[in-house]
């Protein structure tokens, strides 16, 4: 694992679909250990960038390079053991548990005829306990509500191990206590494997409170990005999302809290 | 083999196993055998070929006689029965080609920008099963009277006139065909939660769907071929199974395998001795218990 400069860099890259230009010489960075937050209103190209990140999109121009190798370069299995996504799940009409929804996450470490190992087993029940999901483990998928199967699908992407989390609103439909666990789970992972995290939301606040780094994208471009507080300042969010704000400090931890004027 | 043996007992002419004269040792050997045996090949093929289907489309009521795949095959034998009867071979090989190109249609028809949903693949299916049905009523009409009434019963699904190379053929069709879709059992498992989990998660989704197309085109091909369409073995079997062992792919697609033979051996001998002397087709007794069954689970869904 890389421990110091880039993991993945992504370079000029434009998308468009049926002629219509969806990103446009997109250009960031990630750091080994850094939480990134994309943020953006509806149809800005938040999805497609992290799905270009991973290779399900095809750019048409420019280049994304993951550890100095192009993303386009590496097999499907490369990819997803060095990143893994959060994305919003949709409802499967077969009988699943959690734990075998879990090992899918896996599916990289094994062979094609295999069976997960002890060492898989133990890895996914850790990552259950980890997202407060112990007591689920035999439960079937299509029994939970809404909120318990998106945390059950964060479990499934940290059991890949990656170096990468690619989080598309990880957070949408999931009680307050379980939004600041998640938010928690992802900066320790960060922090302990040194591994790093895209996490679309639509709540600034959380991204104020846990990224190091913010992207804005309007219309398929980087409005702005750096730190939470020079990119979340009143104009750059009157620009990008069309609303006024109030600025302050959020008073438990210092980061700047945004408030919006209806 | 509890049943192959049963199956092969029973019939309408009394067998009993260790006092045979020389025309019961040939209807055990010559007649019944093949039958039994090529209704276990034909059953493990359209069982396991559905539970594979119906992992890859996520959907539990894909089934290869009401996806159009059955039609296709039955399609195809037509041709080879009816232009290239010399060839003992042309009839699975245009089995297996009219099941490919069934597929294909179903599959491009069902899926839209949107995803795939439930009733498109199943109005898809039913679209290309009844045009299909129209092409192989219109060919019936080359065929003369005495073809003809051994072809509608082989287009209901019948078994009984089975051979040595036409089980030969199937067996091993069916033994490669289940190893193929085996070894994307696991990919499957992740293809049932959805085909962008699955790409996100590292399998090649395109590889495996040729793989499972193309194996269950040719698992339903040589069935069809040697026995005509036996509906909803693909549908009943690998539902029983998932209730008996769960959803994982790696048990699945090996128990439908056992439990398809079983099935359609268990039916084939009901079809011989509920009216003995006379016979029924396979398919009838197949499609009276999965018929209601498919209606069960689509209000379900």
């Amino acid at each position: 694992m890389v421990l110091t400069g880039k993991m993945l860099e992504v370079d000029k890259i434009s998308v468009s679909y049926d002629g219509r230009n969806i990103l446009c010489d997109v250009s960031f960075s990630l750091e080994p250990g850094k939480i990134v937050a994309l943020l953006g209103a509806n149809g800005a190209g938040k999805t497609t960038l992290i799905r270009a990140v991973n290779g399900a999109v095809e750019t048409k121009t420019g280049n994304v390079v993951l550890n100095g190798k192009p993303v386009a370069s590496l097999s499907r299995r490369e990819i997803a053991k060095k990143i893994a996504v959060v994305a919003q799940e949709n409802e499967t009409k077969f009988p699943l548990t959690v734990l075998e929804f879990v090992l899918a996450g896996r599916f990289v470490h094994g062979g094609a005829f295999g069976w997960e190992t002890d060492e898989d087993i133990r890895i996914a029940e850790s990552v259950l306990n980890e997202c407060d999901l112990t007591d689920f483990r035999d439960r079937l998928m299509n029994e939970l509500s809404g909120g318990e199967r998106q945390r059950v699908v964060l479990a499934r992407a940290l059991a890949v191990e990656s170096e990468i989390l690619l989080l598309d609103e990880p957070t949408a439909n999931i009680d307050l206590a379980h939004q600041a666990l998640m938010f928690r789970l992802v900066r320790a992972r960060c922090r302990e494997m040194n591994c790093s995290a895209i996490v679309i939301t639509h709540d600034l606040n959380l991204a104020a409170e846990f990224a190091e780094k913010i992207i804005l994208l309007k219309d398929g471009e980087v409005f702005a990005q750096g730190d939470p507080g020079k990119v979340l300042t009143r104009e750059n969010l009157q620009n990008v999302f069309a609303v006024d704000v109030l600025l302050d400090k959020n008073p438990a931890s210092g980061n700047v809290r945004v408030t919006t004027v209806f | 083999m509890a049943a192959l043996v049963f199956a092969a007992a029973l019939g309408s002419e009394r067998l009993s196993f260790f006092d045979l004269n020389e025309q019961q040792r040939s209807i055990l050997f010559d007649i019944r055998l093949p039958r039994v045996l090529l209704g276990a090949c034909v059953g493990a093929s359209l069982a396991v070929a559905g539970a594979a289907l119906q992992s890859l489309l996520r959907n539990p009521l894909a089934e290869p006689y009401l996806l159009g795949v059955s039609n296709g095959a039955a399609l195809g034998t037509m041709l080879a029965f009816v232009f290239f009867t010399g060839f003992e071979f042309a009839r699975p090989v245009f089995a297996f080609a009219g099941a490919v190109i069934a597929t294909i249609t179903v599959y491009r028809m069902a899926k839209s920008r949107a995803g795939m949903n439930v009733e498109r693949l199943v109005l898809s299916g039913v679209i290309v099963t009844t045009f299909l049905s129209s092409i192989i009523v219109l060919l019936t009409s080359l065929l003369d009277a005495a073809k003809l009434r051994s072809f509608t019963f082989w287009l209901l699904g019948d078994l009984s006139q089975a051979t040595k190379s036409g089980f030969y053929l199937t067996l091993a069709v069916v033994v490669i065909g289940t190893i193929a879709l085996s070894s994307q059992a696991r990919a499957l498992n992740l293809m049932m939660i959805g085909e962008r989990d699955a790409f996100d998660f590292g399998v090649e989704v395109n590889r495996v769907r040729i793989v499972v197309f193309g194996a269950a085109a040719a698992l339903v091909g040589t069935a069809v071929a040697a026995s005509g369409s036996v509906g909803y073995v693909g549908l009943i079997v690998p539902h029983l199974v998932r209730l008996a062992v769960g959803s994982d792919n790696r048990l699945v697609v090996p128990f439908s395998a056992l439990a398809g033979a079983t099935f359609v051996v268990l039916a084939d001998t009901a079809a011989r001795t509920l009216i003995a002397p006379r016979e029924l087709p396979v398919g009838a007794i197949t499609a009276l218990i999965g018929a209601p069954l498919f209606i069960y689970l689509l209000r379900r869904n």
